[in-house]
């Protein structure tokens, strides 16, 4: 017999309340029931990070989060990114410039890594940023163009100079 | 959607102790690192769940009444490795819980689960036996305290008595183990991300006032045997010898006295007892330079 929870949450800055089956993971709440397809399935066993979305500020992958568990929580995906008029941010303009996507599978989630990363507003290494973004798997650009275009959001941000 | 019968969700550790009563069946999950994939692989398919996720009272580091170090069941990796007190008094258990997984998996993955899961392989364990960490269970008895080494039956099993409705509430560290110590962990693996242990080495160690011998010497290892372990002649071969280069060689031989490790595709268990007499040597090696002394 199937069971459900009601939750309340915040998703994009919206408050939401939603009916949840409580066999659903965190990927299919927001892919199935709020339309948010920036929110890959890959693997769906943690391993990827192309299902991975921000919780209280925290990078998580949904596939392995309960979606009864985001009640009373903040949850951002890719789509919250986009500004009043359609904009897109610095990041993903980064990754534009740099050629860090290919087939964009794996962008959403490296993306909100990156968010995470800017928002603790400190500077990393090339070597740090690799092992702080090293929870993604890209097939196509070879992981260096990603890692450019997030060195160079996160120096624009603190004012250091680009080379 | 999870092939899962009925999710019961714990508010406090009360609650969690009267869930596991009213229904034998189900499992624990805490982050669900561990379970959910079980559950996708089809190993725990159809089972019914008790979440302790949202027991927040399970959740950071503090220092108790009796100065030990307190870690809540529930506390993230990243959570250990960013706090104040872990990285005062025991940094070491912060960089080897650092090494787990990626990112994403450090933010939902807790150190209950890594013990409970009865795992030789977490990356905690081996840090943990070699700090004396007692492990805190609450049951419907009240709480049960035992020394981590107890608490490891064998792979995959250890001493938590769900018929008493028993839960894993804290590890704790204490003074006597952390006082004036310094540790080292390397974890061999194939990546440097998102892998298993192939071996795991933790040593700590305290020097003597004038460092200038090893007052005393722990080392323990994961995957060099079913469940994790101390290597006991080595810190034999230490504790109270003067620091040198040849009493580091005496005591990385000494390892192969207790290990047991075995063959597997990941590595052969001569591969294994290789690097685990380099690896006892470089913990030892850094783990007295953190210490203060010279070499
Ligand atoms: C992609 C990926 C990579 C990983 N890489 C690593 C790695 O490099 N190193 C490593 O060590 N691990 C790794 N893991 C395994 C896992 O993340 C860890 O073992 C983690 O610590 C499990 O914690 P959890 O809270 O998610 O546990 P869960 O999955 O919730 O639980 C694990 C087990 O412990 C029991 N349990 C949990 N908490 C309690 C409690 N408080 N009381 C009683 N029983 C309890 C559960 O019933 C279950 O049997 C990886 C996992 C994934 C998915
Ligand atoms: S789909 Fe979630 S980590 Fe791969
Ligand atoms: S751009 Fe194709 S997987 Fe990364």
């Amino acid at each position: 017999m199937a069971q459900y929870k009601l939750i309340h949450c915040t998703i994009n800055g919206k408050e939401v309340e939603k009916m949840v089956d409580v066999r659903a993971s965190l990927t299919d709440l927001l892919r199935n029931d709020f339309h948010l397809t920036s929110v890959k399935k890959g693997c769906e066993v943690g391993e990827c990070g192309a299902c991975n979305v921000l919780i209280d500020g925290e990078a998580f992958n949904s596939c392995i989060y309960l979606a009864a568990w985001a009640d009373g929580k903040h949850i951002r995906t890719l789509e919250s990114l986009t500004g009043p008029g359609g904009e897109i941010s610095d990041i993903q303009q980064a990754f534009m410039e740099e050629t860090a996507i290919q087939c964009g599978f794996c962008t959403p989630g490296f993306i909100m890594t990156a968010v995470e990363i800017l928002e603790t507003k400190k500077l990393y290494t090339r070597d740090e940023l690799r092992k702080l973004l090293s929870g993604h798997l890209c097939r196509c650009t070879g992981y260096e163009n990603i890692l450019n275009a997030v060195e160079k959001t996160m120096k624009r941000r603190l004012g250091v100079p680009v080379e | 959607m999870y092939d899962l019968k009925a999710l019961y969700e714990a508010e406090s550790v009360e609650h969690a102790i009267r869930l596991r009563l009213e229904h034998p069946e189900a499992q624990i999950i805490a982050g669900g690192s561990d379970v959910l994939v079980q559950m996708r692989e089809g190993k725990r398919a159809g089972k019914e769940l008790i979440s302790i996720y949202g027991i927040d009272a399970m959740r950071g580091v503090t220092i108790d009444e009796d100065e030990n170090i307190r870690i809540g069941s529930l506390t993230s990796f990243s959570h250990i490795t960013r706090d104040p007190i872990i990285q005062k008094y025991i940094n070491v258990l912060g960089e080897a819980v650092d090494m787990v997984g990626g990112p994403q998996i450090r933010n939902i993955g807790t150190i209950g689960g890594n013990t409970c899961n009865g795992v030789t392989s977490a990356d905690s364990a081996s840090t943990l036996h070699a700090w004396e960490a007692i492990v805190e269970l609450t049951g419907k008895n009240g709480v049960r305290r035992l020394p981590i080494g107890d608490f490891y039956i064998r792979a995959g099993q250890v001493d938590i008595r769900a018929e008493e409705g028993e839960i894993q509430t804290a590890i704790l560290i204490p003074k006597a183990s952390y006082e004036n110590t310094f540790g080292y962990y390397i974890k061999y693996a194939m990546r440097n991300a998102m892998d298993i242990a192939t071996l795991g080495c933790s040593v700590n160690v305290r020097l003597s006032p004038d460092k200038k011998t090893v007052a005393r010497a722990r080392i323990a290892y994961g995957v060099a045997g079913p469940v994790p372990m101390r290597a006991q002649s080595a810190e034999a071969v230490a504790n109270g010898a003067e620091i040198g280069k040849e009493m580091i060689d005496r005591f990385g031989l000494a390892v192969l006295n207790d290990i047991n490790p075995r063959d597997s595709w990941r590595a052969s268990k001569a591969f294994r007892q290789h690097i685990a007499v380099e690896m006892a040597k470089r913990c030892l090696f850094e783990s007295i330079k953190r210490a203060g002394g010279e070499i």
